[in-house]
């Protein structure tokens, strides 16, 4: 068996450096397997998150050769020739080593506003399959945070956290916004609280995303049309005032708190 | 530029800034030609170049024009209407995520550290103008209806009859193209459809969103093959009828 060299990152949030180790490569295994035979041989306190070990709880996730990847579905022998690189998330404050503080994400996961359905029915609610598979995409979300992980928005301008949703949580304003039993209109703030002009569609984050969500076709875009729609377009603007619409619009409506 | 990757991330900027300047400086210098965007009855043909179409100037050369013209201009017709599809795909969302990453670099690729030292998207002026994709989009439905019918008429040669040459191919692909980068549009996929809250309610709309999806999703590729093609086109045109080369009927 040929020899792997793994430049990893070890540190804290004071500072680090790589460290490397020289492995002999074994069939079949992922990074994460290396990373495990790393911290059984020469690194027993190397500091990593992993769980599933599957690609569906998305603890693992790190950056391999520079790019956000998890580490359970990286196959060593899909990498290039050469030394592995492995680092933590970069856009996240460093905890130890591969651990990062992913907090931001809760953070904005609170300031979602929640789902205001109208009142129940007597037959009760009742929704359909075409509604349901619109959502359903998004809700393949593992919350590896990858996609946050590699959004330069936040990557690369940390000030931009304050006023910044990131990929994650467009795609459940969307969900939401997408939801026919949803009453809440969340155009206004998602505009001005939560950055969606911030995002400039690089798609990166649909590049990164393991689950294959489309998050920039399928549910940013479709955001920010909605915002067109609420804030940008005379002719919609028009058409609401003509139609006088009932329906409470995104200049009157208010942000529901949680529940 | 900062960055851990290792594969050669630097090549699809390199090849995006390439080809689209390429266009630019072609398309430009075309638009100023106002010579050689027709094909017409003398050459028993009626192939007209699409950035000449519709020719609205009032010294279009003769069988050109639409039936309608602004007497007054006396510019290149190409100008006046340009603006259009140059708007639409400087606002489409596909071409902005190519021009953001090659020229601005913002990022120049994915997990590769953005140029600029602040950063406020497309949140502050000028940026938020391209909010206004959707009415480029209106435009382009409308100029490709007029691609289509030129590519209809230019299979009735002048003085011989229907039949097909390559200069009707040419201009039938061409119009096809636009169809497909137009039908993929983000902006027009959201009015269609999938501005609505429920689909089931909507029944036509989503029929409609579903119709478009396919064409969304293949968006990069009519993009790319559309925007190569319609300056093919206008060079076969040229050529054509610059004298250079011959626009072979097939039958």
């Amino acid at each position: 068996m040929s020899q792997v060299t793994m430049r990893v990152w070890r540190g804290d949030a004071n500072g680090g450096d790589f460290q490397e180790f020289a492995l002999e490569r074994q069939e079949g295994e992922v990074v994460l397997d290396v990373i495990h035979r790393i911290q059984a041989t020469e690194a027993p306190d190397l500091a990593c998150r992993w769980n599933c070990k599957a690609g569906k709880c998305g603890s693992c996730a790190a950056e391999i050769n520079g790019k956000p990847r998890l580490m359970c579905m990286t196959r060593m022998d899909q990498l290039p020739e050469g030394p592995v690189t492995v680092t933590p998330m970069r856009t996240f404050p460093i905890i130890r080593d591969l651990v990062t503080d992913v907090s931001f994400n809760f953070a904005m996961a609170e300031r979602v506003p929640a789902l205001l359905p109208p009142p129940m029915p007597e037959d009760g609610y009742r929704m359909y399959q075409e509604d349901v598979e619109r959502g359903q995409e998004f809700r393949k979300c593992i919350e590896c945070f990858m996609c946050q992980d590699v959004c330069h928005v936040i990557r690369d301008h940390e000030e931009n956290k304050q006023h910044y949703a990131g990929p994650r949580f467009f795609i459940r304003y969307a969900e939401l916004e997408m939801h026919p039993l949803d009453t809440n209109d969340r155009r206004d703030y998602v505009r001005e609280e939560m950055g969606l002009g911030y995002c400039n569609i690089t798609k990166c984050c649909t590049e990164v995303c393991p689950e294959h969500i489309k998050i920039t076709d399928n549910a940013i875009i479709p955001m920010k049309e909605r915002v067109v729609d609420a804030h940008y377009d005379p002719v919609a603007w028009l058409g609401r005032k003509i139609r006088r619409r009932t329906k409470r619009t995104a200049s009157e409506a208010s942000v529901q708190p949680q529940p | 530029m900062a960055t851990l990757r290792t594969d050669r991330w630097w090549l699809q900027p390199v090849v995006t800034a390439s080809i689209l300047t390429a266009f630019v400086v072609y398309s430009t210098w075309a638009a100023f030609q106002n010579a050689n965007y027709y094909v017409g009855a003398a050459a028993h043909r009626d192939l007209i170049s699409p950035f000449y179409s519709p020719c609205l100037a009032g010294d279009c050369v003769p069988g050109a024009g639409h039936g309608f013209a602004i007497s007054a201009w006396t510019l290149s017709p190409a100008l006046i209407i340009l603006i259009f599809p140059l708007g639409f795909r400087l606002t489409c969302y596909y071409y902005r995520r190519s021009y953001y990453r090659a020229f601005w670099w913002s990022p120049p690729a994915c997990s590769v550290a953005d140029a600029h030292g602040s950063y406020s998207g497309e949140s502050r002026f000028p940026l938020f103008f391209q909010n206004a994709h959707r009415y480029f989009w209106y435009f382009g439905l409308v100029l490709n209806v007029i691609l289509t019918y030129d590519a209809i008429r230019a299979f009735h040669q002048p003085g011989i009859g229907w039949g097909v040459t390559v200069g009707t191919i040419v201009l039938t692909v061409n119009a096809a193209l636009l169809w497909g980068y137009s039908l993929g549009c983000h902006a027009g996929r959201h009015i269609c459809g999938g501005s609505v809250k429920s689909f089931h309610q909507s029944p036509l709309r989503y029929k409609i969103w579903k119709f478009l999806t396919p064409f969304n999703v293949k968006h990069m590729n009519f993009a790319w093959t559309s925007l190569i093609f319609v300056a093919f086109t206008d060079i076969y045109v040229r050529l054509v009828a610059s004298g250079a080369i011959t626009d072979y009927r097939l039958f």
